[in-house]
């Protein structure tokens, strides 16, 4: 096993997804990150918890909404990721099987 | 009945018949007249015989006809028509939209009309009367039989009043019944009996029971098209697996091809399943963030490069650094060929006292503020090579004379291939790795170079790499005295090499005594050609992408020399005034280049549009002392990647002056292909051969 700086070296660390979330929370303008499941109740968020709920309720839906719609055109298709760029900030939210994760930028910051 | 026309010319027979000619419509006039004929006739009779002797007197306006005329027979029909009634009447049909004759006419003639004034009975008019005189009736039912018949009495009412009264008996019942009807039915009094009762009504019972409810539960879906898709996939799934089970062979690697998405699988941690989504959030929100750049990217040109005759600049794009990387300095850049904002960076020290670790890090244009991929290593990387067809293998080589591959897909940081002292490596720094085709058994191999003077290709054998020496660099002609007197040949440093593009087995190796040679894999220890080239060591030698002969290289004696293989002077010779680090073609046209050097510039060179100078000089970093170590073009986008000796990577932006095709002529199509970038090159080649072969 080689070593590093006396260290054993892992496997690709576990933790790397915490610190991909704490860089982009850490980006220009970012206001707030919520991980919602597949039911649509939050798990982890920086906002506070109104907002989340709020956030995660509406956006459930909505999501729910273009990944069918984009899966009813192209069953073979998926969503990727959705914007919604509004006046004051842009929610961007990237779904996945089980989990998706909203982030709430406001760019020009 | 037929008329008889008698030709006697009596005035008025004649003038019935002429009446009866005339007008034959006229039937009950004829039925008249004819009935008048005849009692003419029989009048006339008479008169004839009496009137014999008077003469004949013709009205004026009768008729001249013949005998046979006169004799002519008209039938009289008698009917029954009405003579009134019109006989052709005619209605506007509104279905037709024209007028049509209505078929049957009515023929009744009404003669004579007189209204009664008797009434039924039973009628409403009657009843009415009956109600205004019955008020006095209801009290004694004989004076009623009397009040009722004023009509019927009054008839013969000359018997009033024993008539009358029996009249009134007989009546009575059938009065008292009319009386009756009118009001409620008076029971019999005589013999109508009424009785009634009530039986005893059976108490009523309810039995119910009641059951547990089946238990239920409410489910709801949606059927979409893609949920059926999805089912599908799973069952079809599942159904490989167990085939693949049956057949008990091992599953097969999962090439998904998007490489870089790659799942930390665990089945604890909730949070790495969302490690794909995060990292496409991460990649969305710096595109927010470095928006401008972004775009700049991809659609700005600068547009003042109309003005400025031939050059050109360079737009600073994003920049790469890595917090741990800081130390280091860039000691190789490569793009991916596969996924073209892929690069990777070698990241390790040039400096001979500060050797220490050293890093591999992958960055995508994606996201330029954190590496897709980073691998720590023990010593510092040299250089890199990533595979053109397989984009997750990765060579490397080490300052410590090791060489290593690594697999991107796999999840350890370790490379999967190493070189040890045993197997062949290196005792000198490598300076150059560069990948192969894969030999004869399909295994993947690659070369390097190293100041040990070896160039050694490595294969990859299962879980081993084999190593081959192919060459050994000797300084021709030096020896030295080894110990016990044997000669050893010294061994020149090669410090860089590369392939020909599309002859296999020829290569060029820089030394470190500024000789090019010119090799064959074939070889093993005889150079097919060597050039004096530089004063200093040949940091990096490169085929041109196009032209078969051309081949260009760069040194720490400030120059950059472009060389025809073929001839053994250099065709063009640039002075940089700084020592430089590297040089690239660029892979879209064969007559520009690029080289950086240590003053932290950029010289962009483009040898159709300018001989003699660069189209381009540009500082690209903000400290002044940065030097500039590595250049690369990425193989697509118009853009470059400059690595310094800070660990910094920066990417600029041609502008398009830079990347000028050929010139079209009027009227003449533009050729496009490698053929015309060799047929440049070649005209400038030319131009200066002339002149070469007149001189020799």
């Amino acid at each position: 096993i080689a070593t590093f700086l006396g260290r054993k070296l892992q496997p690709r660390p576990q933790n790397e997804v915490e610190e991909t979330l704490k860089r982009i929370q850490g980006q220009k303008g970012v206001q707030g990150i919520i991980i919602v499941n597949a039911e649509g109740i939050p798990i982890k968020t920086t906002l506070d918890n109104s907002s989340t709920v709020q956030y995660a309720g509406l956006i459930h839906q909505l999501v729910m909404k273009a990944r069918s719609t984009v899966r009813d055109i192209d069953p073979q298709n998926d969503l990727t990721f959705l914007r919604v760029r509004s006046k004051k900030n842009e929610i961007m939210i990237a779904p996945d099987k089980d989990y998706f994760l909203i982030v709430i930028q406001n760019p020009s910051d | 009945m037929p008329v008889v026309h008698k030709t006697g010319t009596v005035k008025s027979k004649q003038g019935s018949n002429t009446q009866s000619q005339k007008a034959p419509a006229a039937k009950t006039a004829k039925a008249a007249s004819k009935k008048k004929d005849e009692e003419d006739g029989t009048e006339m009779g008479e008169g004839d015989e009496w009137m014999q002797g008077k003469t004949l007197i013709k009205p004026l306006d009768q008729l001249d006809l013949t005998e046979a005329e006169l004799k002519e027979e008209f039938t009289r029909i008698l009917t029954a028509n009405n003579p009134h009634a019109p006989q052709n009447i005619v209605r506007y049909s509104f279905k037709e939209r024209s007028y049509k004759p209505i078929s049957s006419v009515d023929q009744l003639a009404v003669h004579f009309v007189l209204e009664g004034n008797l009434l039924h009975q039973d009628s409403d008019e009657a009843r009415r009367q009956r109600a205004k005189q019955g008020l006095p009736e209801e009290k004694a039912t004989v004076e009623t039989a009397v009040a009722e018949k004023p009509e019927t009495p009054a008839a013969g009412g000359e018997d009033a009043g024993d008539v009358e009264e029996g009249g009134g008996e007989e009546r009575a019942d059938s009065v008292e019944s009319k009386v009756g009807k009118k009001e409620q039915k008076i029971t019999n009094q005589f013999n109508f009996s009424e009785r009634a009762s009530q039986t005893l009504n059976n108490p009523l019972r309810e039995r119910g029971c009641q059951t547990e409810p089946p238990p239920r539960a409410n489910f709801s879906a949606t059927a979409n098209q893609w949920e059926i898709y999805d089912v599908y996939l799973e069952v079809l799934q599942k159904q490989e697996k167990n085939k693949e089970k049956a057949k008990a062979v091992p599953k097969k690697d999962d090439d998904k091809g998007k490489k870089k998405m790659m799942l930390v699988e665990t089945q604890s941690d909730d949070i790495t399943k969302v490690a794909k989504v995060a990292k496409i959030i991460e990649r969305m929100v710096n595109q927010n963030t470095f928006d401008d750049i972004a775009q700049d990217f991809k659609y700005f040109e600068d547009a003042s490069d109309e003005y400025r005759e031939q050059e050109g600049t360079l737009l600073p794009l994003w920049k790469f650094q890595y917090d741990k990387a800081k130390r280091l300095s860039v000691t190789a850049l490569c793009w991916n060929e596969s996924y073209k904002d892929l690069f990777a960076v070698g990241l390790g020290s040039y400096d001979f006292t500060k050797q220490g670790r050293g890093m591999l890090v992958f960055y995508s244009l994606k996201n330029s503020t954190f590496p897709e991929y980073i691998y720590p290593t023990t010593s510092g990387i040299l250089c890199l090579d990533i595979h053109k067809h397989l984009p997750y293998l990765v060579a490397v080589g080490f300052y410590d004379g090791c060489v290593a591959v690594y697999n991107l897909k796999e999840e350890t940081l370790q490379p999967i291939y190493k070189s040890t002292a045993k197997s062949g490596k290196h005792t000198d720094p490598v300076w150059q790795v560069k990948w192969q085709k894969d030999d004869m058994d399909n295994n993947h191999n690659f070369f390097s170079v190293s100041s040990d003077g070896r160039v050694v290709s490595w294969t990859l054998v299962k879980n081993e790499l084999v190593f081959t020496d192919i060459i050994k660099l000797s300084l021709a002609g030096a020896v030295s005295e080894g110990p016990e007197g044997v000669q050893l040949p010294i061994m020149a440093c090669g410090t860089s090499f590369d392939f020909h593009k599309q002859i296999d087995y020829l290569f060029l190796v820089g030394t470190e005594e500024g000789k090019i040679h010119k090799c064959s894999k074939a070889y093993s220890s005889q150079f097919l050609e060597t050039y004096n080239a530089h004063n200093m060591a040949v940091d990096a030698v490169k085929w041109n992408h196009f032209h078969t002969k051309v081949f260009i290289s760069c040194s720490s004696d400030w120059t950059v020399k472009i060389w025809d293989h073929t001839i053994k002077t250099p065709m063009f010779t640039f002075d940089l005034n700084a020592s430089v680090g590297d040089v690239a073609w660029s892979p879209y046209s064969s007559t520009v280049f690029a080289a950086v050097t240590t003053d932290g510039k950029v010289h962009t060179f483009d040898l159709s549009i300018n001989k003699y100078e660069a189209i381009c000089q540009q500082p690209v970093v903000a400290k002044k002392k940065t030097k500039l170590t590595h250049i690369e073009f990425n193989p697509v986008y118009p853009i470059i990647i400059v690595g310094d000796d800070r660990g910094y990577v920066t990417s600029l932006k041609l502008s398009p002056n830079l990347r000028k095709k050929p010139k079209e002529k009027k009227g003449q199509e533009l050729p496009k292909g490698p053929e015309v970038e060799i047929a440049k090159m070649e005209k400038l080649l030319s131009l200066l051969r002339e002149p070469e072969n007149s001189n020799a």
